[in-house]
């Protein structure tokens, strides 16, 4: 048992300072105002504050802290994408996963566990073998395996050829992680908050002010502030807000559902995706399957949750692991994904200026969590694009200059 | 082992569910155990002494039966392969082989129970603070942790058991049996609708079968029976029973229903104070379901804490099971009969008195009450009553999931301390306590009019007046605060994490004041019960330290399911089908290997898998030589026709299509509206108004998708259908395909001038109806011949005969995937990628310039006046020696990625590797070297050649 714990036993009373510092009220203006107290603006905040020295910012959030698609999301974080774009940003993402916890003084539990993205026919293979040419050129750990290969790692699987869709290989990852997802917000919450940053939850912006093609403010359910620089990083709600600034995005939003089973003792170390079952599954530090499938099939603004998901994804799950059928569904849930074209994000610099935007996040907001605050950070505070952050500018969609980044999504869309 | 046993009550009036003439035997953690009949695993247990069931999660305490309802995880066990069995559920069965879960060592020496003592070393949130110093420790930390966590153990060798779906169909569903639900769904059903009434235990009337109406058990059981008997007369009702929503034995059921009325009940709430968790404590509910569901007493000598009349009526009927009940501690000044009846047999009765610590430690022995002085304080112990039991009414939180699951909004009611489900969605209602009514009166009078109002409803009348919801009885149900904090802890809030009140202070002091966040900081709320008796009082806890009072507050979110469900369930029998087309069973007899495409199985090669890259050289050899015959039939097929159906095929794909003439076949490409490529195939005009268009295997549920919900926005005059399961095909190839169809009969002239390249006729071939294609895929002459699925096996039989000759022989994907290589044509999704447009494909030929519009024209027109940056090109290995690249090895230009390989073959008929490519710009041109790098980092020098590799001048398809 570590030492840090013993003050807990020897204090008769709590000994620790508060994580949040919550200030009540809003100023009239701050350097920087970000829309919403997701993973990815808590994040770019702290960043401001601790790499930029800029810590005049109020993060406004609609509803309460990191309670959107940072709460709802499976918590897996990888960097085997498919265009060399893509794989130089999540691959340091990764790397900056790896010393979050330290980085952020909370255990945000960061576990290695090995990534399967399982292939069930030719294209499949194809696509991984592609992906695991990339990541090596890049420098990631990624690599084509055969079926036994993958049983040999993940001995409960099924790979035989009696599944409807047997197991051909998979591109195995490595370095592929989960990590406890509340905890990397409440991090970046709690270091942003000690640096000065203001954090308002229940802080809904209604209105984006602009004047003369210049963001200057917004107007809330509590009132006008004015910011010298705004930043937009709503996730599910990113059409809604960006068209506040009379921003039209190329975004569709759609459901994605998840669920989580009752806590079993540990039998499944890995994180397993198949795209072509639409599945993908790992098991949490504390004994939880976590789960996902395909996003719904049409665009949707709601967080409702489906039987035929469930009917669907387990339909699957046990093809693949048929000993978890007297396994229960605990809890079941949805967020909204903002899904682009290229299925590649959107970030920085936007046609009004002093404007910033963080979106297109679709199914893979989470893992980029860390590399998008920072850049996200160093593009507000600079007012230029950061070279990381240059394939995905939104002015790609009027060039045709897509990162098409289909190919590397876990599941279907 | 005898069968009888102190707990159990030898009267009439007890044990209601089981059969004491039926002894059965099983086993707990190896030790033989005996039960009756008709008992739950929990309550067999429970009546055979055994009152300890599991361990605590994280501080391995010692737990026993709360609800006795399946609804606390206090009773998780594990039967055979499955794990977290709900004890009070399960019936036990002769032989039934129980394991106690979550120990180390046994369940009464669980050396695990350690952790108990480490608690205060364990503060709320404590992973969050710690095992991560220094960098890279957590993994050191993560393992033992996982193996601490966890309940029950999944058997990897467990096999998918048996699991199916039903689908029926309603006016007007009821959701739980009780008093309400009955009610309301005979009002139902008298007023005229289909009614289906589901509950989850196996026998109908809710608390009346256990509880009283005033004082009176026998007006309870009267009542239950008059509308058991009044619900079974009525014809229009259905009862199905032992079915939780919607989930009957391994039968998942999907209900459709107009109207639905929710009236599953409340939870009980615990009162919270040191020790709250020992064996024994459960609520006065468990303690009456074990006496008159299953003749169990739940001990000899009792401490009832109450603050309501259910509690003195449970001292009334532990009374009548013989037992001794030593003290009422009643939380407030209750009134009523049951207290005038309980005061008349001579019972202690402790009034603003609570329970604040409890000794013994596999079974409570005594408890220490104190006199309450105000919100959550009390006077130091006044007194230790020794006993066995501790029975809990403190009062309900009404079962609201289903109804927030619809998307009522759930609000605290500050009159009934509890929560109400407010702006229930359109069709749906609450009646009974899930709608805030405890007065049997109350309870009946508002069900009827609610099981009345939603009959008017599902037949389309109108409502009428809303029944009044109001319960003058149910404020007096449940108590504001039944929480008492103590010095020494362990007072639990929530028993399935182990959480006691300073955890959800703490929470709070720690920055978490949101109760969203309490919930995720502290994980209250959770475990397996999903905090069913943990939320009312975190969110009590949290509004006494912020000073918030719970209206504001606000509640967690209700999840589904409603209670937790089966992997297996939600599967059923995992009806995945697979589509076989009406050549199948010749490719079996052929020796074929199958592959999967989509939902079909297509043959891969024939011959044995030993032997595949003979075989595939074989089968190439034969269509370049002779002449091959391969199944298409899972090509998609879609029938387009109407006046537009011409200027409908202009505007799905990008070539033109208004002036080709009828009896030919035109290429077709689809784009999306970025301009990429997504699909391709042909168009036939088989009429003036009349096409029959052909998309890949995998793209044709997608672009029929497509093409009606383009359609619903055009609005043209055309119809679409997708008729790839009407039609078979294969696609006859090779030097010899002429003279194989002109050896049958037919009335299509097959001669090259009648019936040129690209030409399409429709007639017949050997007595068979048929649409025959001229078309080249694999850079022969050859024939795609499509035909009734239901003549596709003759067509198979009669080629093959007429082909044998001519040295005909089947070949499969794999030859097909060569053969198209060789002849330089690309495969949609191979050869294209996410973002590939047709200019960058090379199919710019395939672009109508003049046309107005097109899907994605828009896009393609940005993209040529901007200019691509790459292009698919055809290449040859140029070493012989060299390794073969595979498909998707990459390019490489000092050090950088700059090309990928997308198709790649030794060809068989050239003798050479050949394969397509993209690559920028500058090095396309012909004769250009570049360098892939392939398996093991080796480079392989590559050079750009023209396509088609084989038969450069169209020479033998066209012949």
């Amino acid at each position: 048992m570590p030492f840090a714990l013993l003050k807990y036993a020897l204090s008769r009373e709590h000994p620790d300072d508060p994580h949040f510092r919550w200030k009540p009220d809003l100023k009239k203006t701050y350097d920087v105002i970000i829309i919403g107290a997701g993973g990815h603006g808590l994040a770019a905040a702290y960043h401001l504050a601790k790499d930029h020295g800029i810590t005049n910012i109020a993060v406004l959030e609609k509803g309460w802290l990191a309670g959107g698609n940072t709460a709802r999301n499976t918590t897996i974080v990888r960097a085997n994408y498919l265009t060399p774009e893509g794989v130089a940003f999540y691959k340091e993402s990764v790397e900056l996963f790896r010393t979050l916890s330290n980085e952020l003084d909370i255990n945000v539990m960061y576990s290695e566990r090995g990534h399967f993205t399982l292939a069930h026919t030719d294209a499949a293979m194809r696509t991984a073998r592609w992906r695991a040419e990339v990541n090596k050129h890049m420098g990631v750990n990624s690599e084509v395996i055969d079926a036994a290969e993958v049983k040999r790692i993940c001995p409960t699987m099924n790979v035989t050829d009696d599944a409807r869709y047997p197991v051909l290989g998979a591109l195995y990852h490595p370095p592929g992680a989960i990590a406890r997802h509340d905890a990397v917000a409440w991090g970046y919450a709690k270091e942003a908050m000690k640096r000065g940053v203001e954090v308002h939850t229940q802080t809904e912006v209604k209105k984006i002010l602009i004047e003369n093609g210049r963001a200057i403010g917004v107007e809330t359910n509590r009132g006008v502030i004015h910011g010298a620089k705004i930043m937009q990083a709503v996730a599910g709600s990113s059409s809604h807000v960006a068209r506040m600034a009379g921003l039209k995005l190329p975004i569709k939003t759609i459901p994605l559902q998840a669920c989580v089973s009752e806590p079993v003792k540990p039998i499944l170390d890995q994180i397993v995706v198949s795209g072509s079952l639409h599945v993908y599954i790992s098991q949490s530090a504390r004994g939880e399957m976590v789960m996902g499938g395909a996003t719904d099939a049409y665009g949707l603004y709601s967080s409702r949750s489906t039987l035929d998901f469930k009917e669907s994804l387990m339909g699957h799950m046990l093809e693949l692991f048929p000993f978890m059928g007297e396994l229960r569904i605990l809890r079941q849930w949805a967020g909204m994904a903002d899904m682009t074209p290229d299925f590649s994000p959107v970030m920085g610099l936007t046609p009004v200026e002093n404007y910033y935007i963080d979106a297109g996040w679709g199914t893979w907001g989470f893992k980029a969590t860390p590399v998008c605050g920072k850049r996200m950070a160093e593009c507000v505070a600079t007012g230029r694009q950061p070279d990381l952050l240059k394939p995905f500018a939104l002015s790609r969609f009027d060039t045709f200059d897509l990162v098409g980044e289909k190919g590397a999504a876990s599941v279907g869309h | 082992m005898s069968t009888s046993s102190p707990a159990r009550i030898d009267k009439p009036g007890f044990g209601l569910l089981i059969d004491r003439t039926k002894s059965l035997s099983f086993t707990f953690d190896g030790r033989l155990f005996n039960g009756y009949h008709g008992d739950t695993i929990a309550s067999a247990l429970y009546g055979a002494g055994q009152v300890l069931l599991s361990r605590s999660f994280k501080y391995h305490r010692p737990r026993g039966a709360l609800t006795m309802n399946g609804l606390d995880a206090n009773t998780l066990v594990q039967v055979a392969d499955e794990p977290n069995v709900r004890a009070d559920l399960h019936a036990i069965s002769p032989g039934l082989a129980v394991v106690s879960i979550n120990r180390l060592g046994s369940l009464e020496r669980d050396a695990l129970s350690i952790m108990d003592y480490f608690g205060r070393f364990l503060p709320v949130g404590f992973y969050y603070k710690t095992f991560f110093r220094p960098a890279g420790v957590w993994k050191y930390f993560e393992r033992p942790i996982r193996i601490m966590a966890g309940l029950g153990t999944l058997d990897p060798r467990a096999e998918h058991k048996y699991y199916d779906k039903a689908y029926l169909f309603t006016d007007v569903l009821v959701v739980g049996g009780g008093q309400a639900g009955l009610e309301a769904a005979i009002a139902a059903a008298e007023g005229g609708a289909e009614t289906l009434l589901i509950e989850e235990n196996s026998e109908l009337g809710g608390s009346l079968l256990y509880g009283r109406v005033g004082d009176s058990r026998e007006a309870a059981d009267t009542l239950r029976r008059d509308l058991i008997a009044r619900a079974r007369s009525l014809k229009n009702l259905t009862i199905l029973t032992s079915t939780a929503a919607a989930i009957s034995g391994n039968r998942l059921l999907k209900i459709r229903t107009r109207q639905t009325i929710v009236a599953a009940g409340s939870f009980d709430q615990p009162i919270v104070f040191r020790n709250n968790d020992r064996p024994g404590i459960l609520f006065a509910t468990a303690a009456q379901r074990l006496m008159r569901l299953y003749g169990v007493r739940p001990g000899n000598r009792a401490v009832i804490a109450t603050s309501n009349s259910f509690g003195y009526e449970t001292a009334l009927d532990l009374l009548d099971a013989g037992g001794e009940v030593a003290a009422i501690v009643d939380l407030g000044t209750t009134t009523g009969p049951a207290v005038e009846a309980a005061r008349a047999h001579g019972i202690r009765i402790v009034t603003n008195a609570t329970p604040v610590d409890a000794k013994g430690y596999l079974r409570v022995e005594s408890v220490g009450i104190a006199s309450i002085t105000g919100q959550g304080k009390t006077s130091s112990v006044t007194d230790w009553i020794t006993c066995d039991c501790v029975l809990i009414s403190v009062g309900c939180s009404p079962a609201l999931n289903l109804a927030s699951h619809a998307g009522a909004k759930v609000v605290f009611d500050p009159v009934i301390q509890m929560h109400r489900a407010v702006n229930a969605p359109e069709g749906v209602s609450l009646a009974g306590s899930a709608a805030g009514l405890w007065s049997p009166d109350r309870v009946s009078t508002h069900a009827k009019e609610t099981g009345a109002i939603a009959a008017r409803l599902a037949s389309g009348s109108p409502a009428g007046a809303q029944p009044d919801a109001t319960d003058p009885g149910a404020a007096s149900i449940t108590h504001p605060y039944p929480i008492f904090k103590s010095a020494k802890g362990k007072e639990f809030i929530d028993f399935d994490e182990d959480l006691s009140v300073k955890d959800i202070i703490n929470s709070v002091k720690d920055g978490y004041d949101d109760i969203q966040l309490v919930k995720r900081y502290s994980t209250a709320g959770l475990g397996p019960s999903q905090g069913r008796h943990a939320n009312l009082n975190t969110i009590r806890v949290v509004s006494a330290v912020t000073g918030k009072p719970p209206e504001v507050i606000g509640t967690t979110t209700f999840r589904p399911p409603l209670v937790p469900e089966k992997f297996a369930h939600m599967a059923g029998r995992a009806f995945e089908p697979t589509r076989l087309t009406s050549m199948h069973r010749r490719h079996e007899e052929l020796g074929a290997q199958f592959m999967t495409a989509g939902l079909w199985m297509r043959p891969a090669y024939y011959g044995p898998k030993d032997n595949a890259a003979r075989a595939i050289e074989d089968e190439v050899r034969a269509v370049r030589n002779n002449a091959g015959l391969i199944d298409v039939s899972t090509l998609g097929g879609l029938d387009i026709r109407g006046p537009d159906a011409a200027a409908f095929i202009d505007r799905m794909y990008t070539w033109a299509y208004e002036k080709q003439p009828v009896g030919r076949a035109r290429y077709t490409l689809m784009t999306d509206i970025a301009g990429v490529v997504i699909d391709d195939g042909v168009a036939c005009r088989l009429a003036p108004n009349h096409y029959y268009v052909t998309a890949t295997t995998s793209a044709v549920d997608q672009v029929y998708r497509a093409m009606t919900w383009f359609n619903v926005q055009w609005k043209m005059d055309v119809d679409v259908a997708n008729v790839t399961a009407a039609y078979s095909a294969v696609n006859l190839a090779g030097p010899k395909a002429r003279n194989i169809v002109q050896s049958l009969a037919s009335d299509i002239d097959f001669s090259k001038d009648a019936f040129p390249y690209m030409g399409v006729r429709t007639g017949t071939l050997a007595g068979i109806p048929v649409r025959v294609l001229r078309v080249g895929f694999v850079g022969e002459a050859g024939y795609e011949i499509h035909c009734p699925a239901s003549f596709g096996e003759a067509l198979w039989d009669i080629l093959m005969s007429a082909g044998k000759p001519h040295g005909l022989k089947p070949f499969g994907v794999e030859a097909q995937r060569i053969l198209r290589l060789e002849k330089g044509h690309i495969i949609v999704g191979q050869d294209t990628d996410g973002l590939t447009n047709p200019i960058e494909a090379g199919m710019e030929w395939a672009l109508a310039k003049k046309k107005p519009f097109y899907v994605g024209k828009r896009s393609i027109d940005m993209q040529a006046a901007k200019g691509i940056t790459r292009k698919l090109v055809g290449f040859a290995v140029t070493e012989s020696s060299a390794p073969t690249p595979k498909d998707c090895h990459l390019i490489i230009r000092n050090g950088a990625i700059v090309g990928r390989i997308t198709s790649v073959v030794k060809s068989p008929t050239l003798g050479k590797v050949v394969g397509l490519a993209y690559l920028p710009l500058d090095m396309t041109d012909t004769g250009h070297r570049f360098e892939i790098r392939v398996d093991g980092g080796t480079m392989v020098s590559a050079e750009v050649v023209p396509t088609p590799f084989y038969d450069p001048d169209n020479a033998r398809q066209e012949i």
